[in-house]
């Protein structure tokens, strides 16, 4: 028997503290599309995309409607772009950039992820190609996500890569500079990159994958936030024990939808990525959850032990409620994703060095910061090996997605609209990395004995 | 099967029977209802029994949102999935 209580606690959650499914997303193989001939592979990526997407949306509206809970997105992931056989340009690429672009509007989507490589180790030509092209794709697309993974902790720190990432983003940041440098929020630099990640703009289907698969993000910053409002005065052990309870409901909301999104499209089911993912409408913050723990404001000292707290009671909660966990699976802290972000980096409270100090406690790393557009290259290429040095060291995954904002400096803002919000443009250290990032090469894999 | 509708909103005549009567079109069986007003606020609880809809499920969920849009009132359907796997090992 359903029990009124049980009954009215979810209804809350959904209606009061914004409880959704943050997005149903659909990783789709495109090793079979591989082509020589750029047209050819063109037609064959949309044909495969549209046809085997053709119900993602209607299903996941569907069964929206059946449990009554929102799923905010519906998207679709494909293979690193770089890795379909044939040999490409930068223009092929930036071609069928536009053809995935195309396939995510007839689909409906609201992004279509995977333009990227993987290039922890080395370059492939083609990988070399598609880096290069990401400022034309991106700029030229509305929906496709781009990421690069330049670090593993098994294969060491592609410096030359991370040198390349520099201008990449500053590029692509001045093409877009008409909206706000826009570009560079569909762009991230990764170390560790999982491969069956559903949320944008990471997403990719990887190698070792299926044909297709369906992989579910949940959310519920503000429903963990409400629940450690609502217990008061409890000690740390009886907090953590909150979130975990929390973060099982959730989980288990995403492993119900994943599982019927999976049932009713054929598809197998991956995972349920467990990320506490915020959005900047007022009371889904994560920053929101840490002052409710304590703290007069996100950025605060205490803020890594509180988020490390968070992060790990989540994770335990999640992995009970679900048969199969992956993904990102952690707390975000995007800024402009999250109005407690934004509100403590507006009034200094939050510093781009305590960010960095967080991620090392948390999923996932640098996330959607605005900092000046003058910005030289090297500088970002020094906040991308901090970060990407933080995963590697930590065996865990980190990323970066910065937007150097054109024409902007620190003080000012820029504000995308929707998921992706509203960022103040942070402040950076000035001093310059430029030698060390010149001299190139790998940095070699760490040791995992001798922990200190 | 079973599905929860809630229903939520400013006391008015005739609620139950209103959402009562598309119940009874669609051939949802009802099973259970909690109700109770607190000063001028209504809230109802009603399990009812999907087995035998003469319409799809989807359907019925629409019906009763279009419903509480005619009358203020926030009318949700839910099926009984969504509270057994939140709350239920």
């Amino acid at each position: 028997m359903i029990n009124l209580n049980d009954i009215l606690e979810t209804i809350n959650m959904i209606k009061e503290e914004n409880l959704d499914i943050r997005t149903v997303t659909m990783g789709i193989s495109l090793l079979d599309c591989a082509s020589d001939d750029i047209d050819t592979l063109c037609t064959r990526v949309y044909d495969k995309i549209t046809k085997t997407a053709e119900r993602l949306v209607p299903v996941g509206e569907d069964i929206e409607k059946q449990y009554g809970i929102p799923i905010i997105n519906k998207r679709v992931s494909v293979t690193p772009i770089s890795m379909l056989g044939g040999k490409h340009s930068s223009d092929d690429y930036v071609k069928l950039a536009k053809t995935l672009d195309r396939a995510a509007n007839t689909l409906g989507i609201n992004f279509i992820g995977g333009f990227g490589a993987l290039v922890e180790k080395g370059f492939t030509d083609n990988s070399r190609n598609l880096i290069n092209a990401i400022p034309e794709a991106l700029s030229s697309t509305n929906l496709v996500c781009s990421s690069v993974n330049v670090a593993s902790t098994k294969a060491g720190i592609n410096m030359d890569a991370i040198a390349m990432m520099g201008d990449i983003i500053l590029k692509t940041a001045y093409l877009t500079k008409d909206n706000q440098s826009i570009g560079c929020a569909k762009l991230v630099v990764f170390a560790n990159v999982p491969q069956d990640n559903p949320f944008m703009a990471g997403a990719f289907h990887g190698i070792g994958e299926a044909e297709t698969v369906i992989n579910v993000g949940v959310s519920g910053p503000g429903v963990v936030s409400s629940a450690i409002k609502r217990a008061g005065n409890c000690d740390l052990s009886a907090l953590a024990d909150i979130i975990k309870k929390t973060s099982f409901k959730i989980t288990r909301m995403g492993q119900l939808v994943a599982h019927e999104a999976s049932r009713r499209l054929n598809v197998p089911f991956g995972i349920v990525d467990l990320s506490l993912a915020p959005t900047p409408a007022v009371g889904d913050s994560v920053a929101y959850i840490l002052e409710n723990m304590g703290l007069e404001q996100c950025g605060a000292h205490g803020t890594v032990a509180a988020l490390a707290l968070l992060n790990d009671a989540v994770k335990k909660g999640g992995v009970m409620a679900s048969s199969h966990v992956g993904g990102l699976s952690g707390a975000f802290i995007p800024v402009s994703e999250d109005a407690g972000m934004i509100a403590a980096a507006e009034s200094g409270a939050l510093s781009l060095d305590k960010l960095v100090s967080m991620t090392a406690v948390c999923s996932v790393g640098l996330d959607m910061i605005a900092i000046p557009g003058d910005t030289p290259a090297d500088i970002i290429c020094g906040i991308i090996a901090d970060e990407i040095s933080i995963g590697v060291a930590n065996t865990k995954t980190t990323a970066v997605r910065l937007i150097p904002a054109y024409g902007k400096t620190a003080g000012e803002s820029v504000s995308f609209g929707g998921l992706l919000g509203y960022a103040p443009i942070m402040e950076v250290n000035g001093k310059s990395c430029a030698e060390f990032i010149a001299r190139g090469g790998r940095v070699p894999a760490p040791i995992h004995s001798l922990k200190n | 099967m079973k599905a929860v509708i809630t229903v939520v909103g400013h006391d008015s005549m005739g609620i139950i029977a209103k959402v009562s009567t598309v119940c009874a079109e669609v051939g949802a069986n009802i099973e259970d209802i909690s109700q109770s007003v607190l000063k001028d606020y209504f809230a109802m609880v009603m399990v009812v029994d999907i087995d035998k809809l003469n319409i799809p499920f989807n359907g019925l969920v629409d019906k009763l949102t279009d419903l509480g849009k005619q009358n203020s009132l926030d009318i949700r359907t839910m099926h009984e999935d969504i509270f057994n796997s939140m709350h239920r090992i």
